[in-house]
């Protein structure tokens, strides 16, 4: 245990808290131009080239707000609660590893903060967490539309986290691992969401639910409720939460592409060429390998990932409550239990035959029962869409 | 090893604390979050003793499921603050006798099966291990299927209680949608 080795955990740490919070200042630049032109707007340009100075004028605008703090709150949990928030965010991303490894000084430097055998345990348990903050936000503001908000959410997140879970254990048992590296280095022979694209399907669904993002944000619908669990925040404090929910977003992006997409595996045809990230350049005497490749694949899938969320905020419209607690428990959480079953007897049953047929059952039979699914909502919207509750 | 016994200080006394937090806070949510620090705690406790996947376990069921749901109830029933309370009279004594039986069996367990050295011992790098973890999966599913299996039965008897208490009667008609 040299000091060095604490020297390396600090700086790694640190780096990734400034990437993620980088990450959230050009995320909502982002989010906003592309909801613009998806809405035919120009959005945030004026403040510098293509408005990318826009998050620093927002960061300085909050920063010089006042923060109220309403009268008859939970004066101690109303300032505890954005920063429970915030750090469960920022502390999930330790264990998703950014790419292989690259020498300094004779040292081999990871980059991954920490690699741990539990690391899919260890992001559940965090995310399991995150669910604090907004509660207690909602609780101790004082107001019944924050508390109704916080209330939402924790029902919504606790729903959704069985479908996460287990569509989770659907890369671990592909992966044969907790360990996301050597999830990642699983997927070397194929993306696991070839074989199963249900179970990465269910996982982004059920994250989407996770973030409390479009059409899942019922805990801050402004209709309803003027802005859920953050109403009595201002200033910094309320940036803490949008800060939370942006980060959340580039982890929770993180994890669907480690899990599912290759982490920072190159795309199969690209194995072998100098674009791999085992590749080795040579430049005249020098010999360099290809790390940082790593990084830049896993910077292209998150942002796919991103604009994915994001167009998916400018089409959809928002759950009813009813139908999304319907949906969680009644569809979700069954599909999720189907897909774990076809995944594991598949891979079972190639094992033992050594047949890739039964490889390939797996795929089909779980679009099969995704259809199903489809097909049982379309006719229950259709038989009770005069319903009330 | 004298860093870990710092850590395990410092830990021991926030634990102690949170644990006393919880038995003499009168709010009943701040009671709850005292017991989700105490929990927190005792995670990184078994993580000390190199047991990552207990104390990851430990915060997704016990500070993860469990409390949220024990928050979940206090909010919606509005019960923030407790009544005096009103106890039975012999559960004061009762009480008092059975704290120190067990302070004594647990101080006596603790100094005759493990000196405090072998207590404190820093754990192998075996623990953190991918084989390490399948190993416990094998000796759970088949060494402990019986008691694994009966446990799910007892938890699925659990949740179809729970379904038959809580569901109410519909009129014919009114059901809501995705039913």
């Amino acid at each position: 245990m040299d000091w060095i080795l604490w020297l390396e955990w600090f700086l790694k740490g640190l780096i990734l808290c400034l990437i993620l919070l980088g990450g959230f200042a050009y995320l909502t630049w982002y989010e906003r131009r592309a909801l613009a032109r998806m809405q035919v707007r120009v959005g945030p340009n004026r403040a510098g080239p293509q408005g990318l100075l826009q998050p620093i004028a927002d960061a300085i605008k909050l920063v010089f707000k006042e923060e109220f703090t309403p009268a008859h709150v939970y004066k101690v949990i109303f300032v505890l609660a954005p920063v429970l928030t915030v750090v469960p965010s920022l502390v999930l991303a330790a264990v998703i590893p950014l790419g292989t490894s690259f020498n300094l000084f004779g040292r081999t430097i990871h980059l991954y903060v920490s690699d741990i055998n539990v690391g899919v345990l260890y992001i559940m348990s965090i995310a399991a967490i995150g669910v604090y903050g907004i509660v207690l936000a909602g609780w101790s503001s004082n107001n019944k539309y924050a508390m109704i908000g916080g209330i939402r959410s924790t029902a919504q997140m606790i729903s959704y986290e069985l479908a996460l879970g287990l569509s989770i254990a659907v890369a671990i048992i592909m992966g044969n691992s907790m360990n996301l590296v050597e999830i990642i280095n699983a997927q070397k022979d194929g993306w696991f969401v070839v074989a199963q694209p249900v179970g990465a399907l269910i996982l982004w669904i059920a994250t989407l639910a996770e973030v409390n993002r479009a059409p899942f944000d019922m805990p801050e619908a402004e209709q309803e409720l003027t802005a859920g669990y953050h109403s009595e925040y201002s200033g910094m404090k309320f940036a803490l939460f949008f800060m939370a929910e942006y980060q959340k977003m580039i982890v929770v992006s993180m994890i669907l592409a480690t899990l599912f997409f290759g982490g920072y595996l190159e795309p199969a045809f690209l194995h072998g060429t100098f674009l791999s990230v085992d590749a080795v350049w040579t430049i005249g005497a020098w010999q360099f390998p290809a790390w940082f490749l790593g990084p830049i694949y896993l910077f292209i899938k998150v942002v796919i990932l991103l604009f994915v969320m994001i167009w998916v905020r400018a089409t959809w419209p928002r759950f009813r409550y009813d139908r999304l607690m319907s949906f969680g428990w009644k569809i979700l959480l069954p599909l999720s239990l189907a897909v774990v079953f076809i995944t594991a007897t598949g891979l079972l049953l190639q094992s033992e035959y050594n047949n890739a047929l039964y490889y390939w059952s797996i795929p089909v039979l779980s679009i099969i029962s995704l259809l199903i699914c489809v097909v049982f909502v379309n006719r229950d919207l259709r038989r009770k869409s005069y319903g009330r509750v | 090893m004298t860093s870990d016994l710092i850590v395990f200080i410092l830990l021991a006394l926030i634990a102690v604390a949170s644990a006393l937090g919880m038995a003499f806070s009168q709010n009943t949510v701040y009671a709850a979050l005292y017991l989700v620090l105490n929990f927190i705690v005792v995670a990184v406790f078994y993580l000390l003793l190199g047991a990552p996947f207990i104390a990851m376990a430990q915060i997704t069921v016990y500070a993860g499921a469990i409390m949220v749901l024990f928050v979940f109830v206090i909010m919606l029933l509005g019960v923030q603050s407790l009544p005096p309370a009103k106890t039975l009279p012999w559960q004061k004594p009762l009480a008092v006798v059975l704290a120190i039986l067990l302070a004594v069996e647990s101080t006596y367990l603790l100094l005759s099966r493990a000196p405090l050295t072998q207590a404190l011992a820093a754990p192998d790098a075996s623990a953190n291990t991918t084989s390490n973890l399948q190993q416990m999966a094998l000796a759970l599913f088949s060494e402990y299927l019986l008691p694994f299996e009966i446990t799910s039965i007892l938890l699925l008897v659990a949740m179809v209680g729970a379904i038959v208490l809580s569901k109410h009667e519909k009129k014919a008609g009114s059901g809501n949608g995705l039913g």
